[in-house]
């Protein structure tokens, strides 16, 4: 996949490794605003940033261990929306915190006209992004083909590299 | 202070990035060369992007406004 045209739009090559709800945005963002400044795009989701190409993207996130996470409630007056709430380490381990956690993100994000990770998925589908999905990961953690979105290739470090050395934005998220 | 006529017009209000640059751009793609998109945002962080935006995609910027709390943006198809 290299550039042979010299006239070629620029590129981007995003590497997404992690999978949590709050770093699933950053590569998708990146990715649909860069297709929409009509750049070439590619995105080679690799550990556990391959569970971004499952079917559902079933991210979750915890403030356990991310102190810097901002612990807000998505309902109520402003001031109460926006008050940072103190929730002390040991009881982010509770079981079901994460999904606490996840919904109230999810719902502070979709607030504040945030769109989902799976709406940005789509629309980087629909712009034409390249999303690779890593063959080794896939061998080590057991995910198959048919584990993943029909839109995403399968790839690996060769094929993003060779992406990459005509990118002129090239980032690892 | 808005004389400028719009063939097209797209609300992006109450998105946030990255929606008001891929709905422009999917907007400006169904309008042919010298039509003009009329683009209204509520996030702050759109009249930096837009400019960008712009300047990447060749679509000419006509006019940026801020208007009872919104961006009112003016774009030229240019291909």
């Amino acid at each position: 996949m290299s550039k042979t045209d010299p006239d070629a739009p620029k590129r981007l090559a995003l590497i997404a490794s992690k999978g949590t709800l709050d770093w699933a945005y950053p590569p998708f963002i990146l990715a649909t605003a860069a297709a929409a400044m009509d750049w070439e795009v590619g995105v080679f989701f690799t550990f556990y940033g391959l569970t971004l190409l499952q079917h559902d993207i079933e991210a979750e996130v915890t403030p356990l261990g991310n102190p810097a996470m901002p612990m807000k409630m998505p309902f109520g007056p402003e001031g109460f929306q926006n008050f940072n709430w103190p929730i002390p380490q040991a009881a982010m381990s509770i079981p079901g915190f994460n999904s606490v956690a996840t919904g109230l993100m999810k719902q502070t994000f979709k607030n504040k006209g945030v769109a989902a990770v799976g709406e940005l998925r789509d629309v980087a589908v629909e712009l034409g992004v390249d999303l690779i999905g890593c063959q080794m990961t896939m061998d080590v953690f057991g995910f198959g083909r048919d584990d993943f979105i029909s839109g995403c290739e399968i790839g690996g470090a060769a094929t993003f590299l060779e992406y990459a050395a005509d990118a002129e934005v090239s980032l690892f998220v | 202070m808005n004389t400028i006529q719009a063939d097209s017009e797209l609300d992006c209000s109450g998105m946030l990035c990255p929606m008001p640059v891929v709905r422009t751009s999917q907007a400006i793609k169904k309008l042919e060369v010298g039509q003009v998109l009329k683009m209204i945002a509520t996030d702050p962080g759109a009249p930096p992007d837009m400019e960008a935006w712009s300047r990447q995609t060749g679509h000419e910027l006509l006019q940026s406004v801020e208007e009872d709390g919104a961006y009112v943006f003016h774009f030229r198809c240019t291909k």
